[in-house]
């Protein structure tokens, strides 16, 4: 079976460039676009939800 | 699952204004999640702030919120407690907004275990002025008003909070995002008062002067000086040297103050 992706949205004009979600991603999903997040790799992706959960700035959303 | 936030948000308030990494949108995400949790309705749920970039956080939600003077949260959400017992009261601040200005209302609060909940926001300075030492800045650290390195030692807010009388005590920290919204929730069902000290980072005006050279550095801190309480049980006074502990730290049963407020008025009625 196909395994089913998440989504990641991220709201750019939220995001403040801070890296959090990027450098604690645990399988490097993430990762700095000039000033903003962005996903690099959601193939590996394992929706442990930290990026979304230490976002200060409301700025990541991950469906799973 | 994605968590929805914008509930729980005034329309059009964000973004917010704090800095890139700022610490206090981790603990504003984590309140949130808590009152989700626990259902608690945005009519029946006030919270209270002095003053500080910490003390910002009320604005941002979409409850019975009150902003008020510096220092004064406590004096403040007493009185909400006072006139509607039934009210959930939770209190949100900085380090210098709770244990410099307001440190004599936070031990009262805590001596009176008023069914309040405090959140104590310590970035270990005072952010919003540009970053003066506060009660919680660490010996030896840098600020605008300690060039040469602070000779005071610091208020331990979590040590201070169970002296005064409080009867829930816990710590967190801004990096171990999951537990947040666990320990706040933990700390409103508690009956009295209860205190949520949030290790927090504040990169702007704490982390350059401290050589911090990035946000990252400063939430790998705060991971690596983090020991839970099971795990420090097991640790011996050497191991736990520059290690802070998170957790519930304390928590008792004791006659808690609008209930003991409401025999008064019964006696004085009779
Ligand atoms: C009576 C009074 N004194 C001083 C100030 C200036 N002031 C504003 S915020 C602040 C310190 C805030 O520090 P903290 O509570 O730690 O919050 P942070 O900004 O670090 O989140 C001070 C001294 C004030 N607003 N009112
Ligand atoms: S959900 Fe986990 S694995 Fe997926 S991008 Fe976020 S932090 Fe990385
Ligand atoms: S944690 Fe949030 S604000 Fe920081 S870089 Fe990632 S998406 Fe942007
Ligand atoms: S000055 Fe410090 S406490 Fe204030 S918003 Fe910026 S990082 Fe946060
Ligand atoms: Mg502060």
């Amino acid at each position: 079976m196909e395994k089913k992706l998440p989504t990641i949205e991220i709201i750019e004009k939220y995001c403040k460039g801070c890296h959090i979600c990027v450098e604690f991603c645990p399988t490097k999903v993430l990762e700095m676009k000039g000033f903003v997040a962005s996903v690099k790799n959601l193939e590996a992706c394992i929706k442990c939800m930290q990026c979304e959960l230490r976002c200060p700035d409301f700025a990541i959303k991950v469906t799973a | 699952m994605s968590f929805d936030y914008d509930k729980y948000i005034r329309p059009g308030k964000l973004p917010h204004i704090w800095c890139p990494g700022c610490g206090h949108g981790i603990v504003m995400k984590g309140l949130i999640r808590a009152i989700d949790t626990l259902g608690l309705e945005k009519n029946n749920t006030a919270i209270v702030s002095g003053i500080g970039c910490a003390s910002r956080l009320p604005g941002y939600l979409d409850f019975c919120t009150l902003h008020t003077a510096h220092g004064r949260a406590a004096a403040f959400a007493t009185g909400v407690k006072m006139a509607k017992p039934e009210m959930n009261v939770i209190l949100v601040g900085g380090d210098g907004d709770g244990t410099a200005i307001g440190g004599n209302h936070f031990i009262h609060a805590c001596r009176r275990n008023i069914n309040m909940t405090y959140i104590i926001m310590n970035n270990n300075i005072y952010g919003m002025t540009g970053g003066q030492f506060s009660p919680c800045t660490p010996t030896g650290a840098k600020a605008s008003t300690t060039p040469y390195g602070n000779p005071d030692p610091a208020f331990d807010v979590a040590k201070l909070a169970i002296g005064a009388g409080a009867t829930f005590v816990a710590r967190g920290t801004a990096y171990h995002a999951t537990q947040i919204d666990k320990l706040i929730a933990e700390a409103i069902q508690h009956k009295g008062f209860s205190v949520v000290e949030i290790l927090d980072d504040c990169p702007t005006t704490y982390g350059r002067r401290n050589k911090y050279k990035s946000v990252i550095e400063m939430m790998n801190r705060l991971k690596d000086v983090a020991v839970p309480v099971k795990a420090a049980e097991k640790m011996t006074p050497e191991q736990l040297e520059g290690k802070i502990i998170t957790g519930v730290l304390y928590k008792e049963e004791k006659p808690e103050y609008t209930t003991e407020y409401a025999k008064v008025i019964e006696r004085a009625q009779k």
